[in-house]
């Protein structure tokens, strides 16, 4: 323990392309693009079903695939195709992130209230002002508990990169190691647990401010089971099958 | 004015929800469409606003065939009102109230102050414009529901069991309340229902709807409650439509003499209708004496001069404790008594008349 605060505490460990404040923006950085890629490929596509209302299956099939991929073996593997790189790493992560991005965006979409995307309709809303004014901001608590779940997974996991020879606090795990300096190791630990900590209560802070107080689910009532409070972040939520309006059709 | 003519709905499965429906909405009445669970009501509905399309016939509102042109552009001509309200969960009532106005491009400013003017229409506190729909009751919910169909004030307005998922007490005056709204905006409504005395008490016409979408009698109610078409008819409008008839027979009824006591006085022998200072009924006190607030029995239920039908004559009479019904005039001042009798000769009378 000692040891640990030791290293922590010592000012050359604070310093340089290779001290905590950059290797920190490195792991940041990592993350960002991981999720920002993942948000590109799962956003559109949980929206665009989950509005559509069929083919869920295919998204929970394809996220539950994604999630049994070995994260170190596919990172080799995309190492070996394109070379070290920030690609590569990337990628990688972006796969972690993709699953429960999905998964939220999927369900949360489809689980708004059928009544009031029916009344959408039938007061004259086109299919993307369905989307984009009532089905969209519905869903934002599940969509912002799947976000939560990917950076979680993503900053913990984005010390791999280390073991391909890139950087991040991975480094101080995998240098530790090489050269039995568990301090080093201990510390790498604590500031990845540290980083994802602090990224999650900036998000639940987000999510307060964005959700409508509407769905906050601070009310007297909430008109469908899926407007409460969310859950920090869905391991796996599954589409709750609901009930259609009589003759639905678009 | 709406049509269908020759309108068919065949679903993929191959139910046939709607078979060969021929019928003309009047514009400016209400309409109500009635008949028991899943005999295509919802379906016909929603053909009128393009919701669903029909396989065979047409659709037409004021002559246009509502498959031509644009189904968005329809809808935001025409009010829908569906059961459980369908308000958007994430906005407030203010906002919820705006949607149609905000969509046929009118300013944010233009569109709320609409929305609170409609608020005010239809009854609802302005504390409320900010309020999101989950902290409402299912009443207000309605309530913001038809004000959110009504907003763009469209001629047509389509309710699909509005009331149907709030408490009779409830329901009764947001029945009430549309009676009301109709008289001043004169809209085209087409009412869905399976209440049949809802039918009856709402509906300019009523369309009665057999399993398997098959229209089996389109009338004013009074018909339909003295010559239903057929059995089933008969059957669905119930054991009880001799009674609902009453409804709609509002003749002048003679109304006796009804002597009156105030707190303080000395009431005669036998009941008493005890007034307050401006002449409303408070109760009835049995025997002489001088009368106490206390021995004051509550009523039964007033029968309103002249707006009132001979259905609330009569109850009046059966409900009230001295077995002589208060008729009320517009200020709720007694007017005078009636009895059963009375009420029971008045109907005789318009028999009479109506077979003259
Ligand atoms: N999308 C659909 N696909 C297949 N069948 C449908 C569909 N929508 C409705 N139906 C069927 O069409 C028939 C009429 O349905 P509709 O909803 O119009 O009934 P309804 O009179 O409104 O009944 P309720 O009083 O229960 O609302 C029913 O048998 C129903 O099961
Ligand atoms: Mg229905």
């Amino acid at each position: 323990m000692n040891a640990l605060f030791s290293w922590l505490a010592d000012p050359a460990h604070w310093s340089g392309s290779a001290g905590i404040p950059a290797r920190l923006v490195e792991h940041l950085w990592y993350s960002v693009l991981a999720l920002a890629l993942g948000a590109v490929v799962a956003l559109p596509i949980g929206a665009l079903v989950g509005h559509g209302r069929r083919g869920g299956f295919l998204i929970v099939g394809s996220a539950n695939g994604m999630r049994a991929l070995p994260e170190l073996g596919l990172l080799t593997l995309l190492v070996l195709l394109m070379g070290i790189g920030l690609l590569p790493v990337t990628l990688a992560l972006a796969v972690l992130a993709i699953p429960p991005l999905l998964a939220g965006t999927y369900s949360g979409v489809r689980n708004v209230d059928p009544g009031a995307v029916d009344a959408a309709r039938g007061m004259g809303m086109r299919e993307w002002q369905v989307l984009f004014k009532v089905e969209l901001p519905n869903a934002l608590p599940l969509i912002l508990g799947g976000l939560r779940g990917a950076a979680l997974q993503v900053i913990a996991t984005a010390a791999v990169a280390a073991y391909v020879s890139f950087g991040g606090l991975g480094r101080f795990l995998i240098d530790g190691l090489r050269t039995r300096d568990y301090p080093q190791m201990a510390a790498g630990a604590v500031l990845v647990a540290v980083l994802a900590l602090v990224v999650e209560g900036l998000l639940a802070l987000l999510q307060r401010a964005v959700v409508s107080p509407g769905l906050r689910g601070g009310g007297r009532r909430s008109p469908t089971a899926t407007v409460g409070r969310p859950a920090p972040a869905p391991a796996n939520p599954e589409p709750v099958p609901v009930r259609e309006p009589a003759g639905a059709e678009p | 004015m709406i049509e269908f003519r020759g309108v068919t709905k065949r679903f993929p499965d191959g139910t046939v929800a709607v078979d060969g429906l021929d019928l003309t909405v009047d514009a400016g009445r209400i309409t109500v469409f009635v008949g028991p669970s899943g005999c295509g009501k919802t379906t016909s509905l929603r053909m009128i606003n393009r919701m669903i399309a029909p396989t065979e016939g047409t659709v037409t509102v004021d002559g246009r065939d509502v498959m031509s042109g644009d189904a968005a552009d329809l809808r935001r001509g025409i009010g829908y009102v569906i059961q459980q309200a369908g308000l958007f969960p994430h906005k407030t009532i203010r906002d919820n109230i705006a949607t149609v106005p905000l969509l046929l491009g009118w300013s944010k400013r233009r569109a709320r102050a609409r929305a609170d003017e409609l608020m005010e229409v239809v009854g609802l506190a302005p504390e409320m414009a900010a309020r999101y729909p989950a902290q409402l009751s299912g009443g207000q919910q309605q309530r913001v529901g038809v004000a959110r169909a009504l907003a763009a004030d469209p001629p047509v307005l389509l309710m699909d069991e509005p009331f149907s998922a709030v408490d009779p007490v409830v329901r009764e005056s947001l029945q009430e309340e549309l009676l009301r709204l109709q008289g001043e905006l004169g809209k085209t409504i087409v009412f869905v229902t399976h209440d049949i005395d809802e039918a009856v008490k709402l509906g300019d016409k009523v369309a009665v709807f057999r399993t398997g979408g098959v229209l089996a009698q389109y009338d004013e109610p009074g018909v339909l409650l003295d010559r239903p078409a057929d059995g089933f008819v008969d059957g669905f409008v119930g054991r009880d439509r001799g009674y609902r008839k009453l409804g709609f027979l509002s003749d002048e009824l003679p109304l006796a003499e009804l002597p009156t006591v105030r707190v303080g006085e000395s009431a005669p022998d036998g009941w008493s209708l005890v007034v307050d200072p401006e002449g409303r009924p408070l109760g009835w006190v049995q025997g002489g004496g001088s009368v106490e607030e206390a021995t004051v029995v509550p009523g039964g239920s007033l029968y309103e001069v002249g707006s009132g039908s001979l259905r609330s004559a009569l109850d009046a009479a059966l409900s009230s404790p001295s077995g002589r019904g208060v008729a009320v005039d517009g200020d709720g001042r007694v007017a005078g008594a009636l009895s059963a009798d009375d009420v029971l000769r008045a109907l005789a009378a318009s028999r009479a008349d109506e077979a003259a």
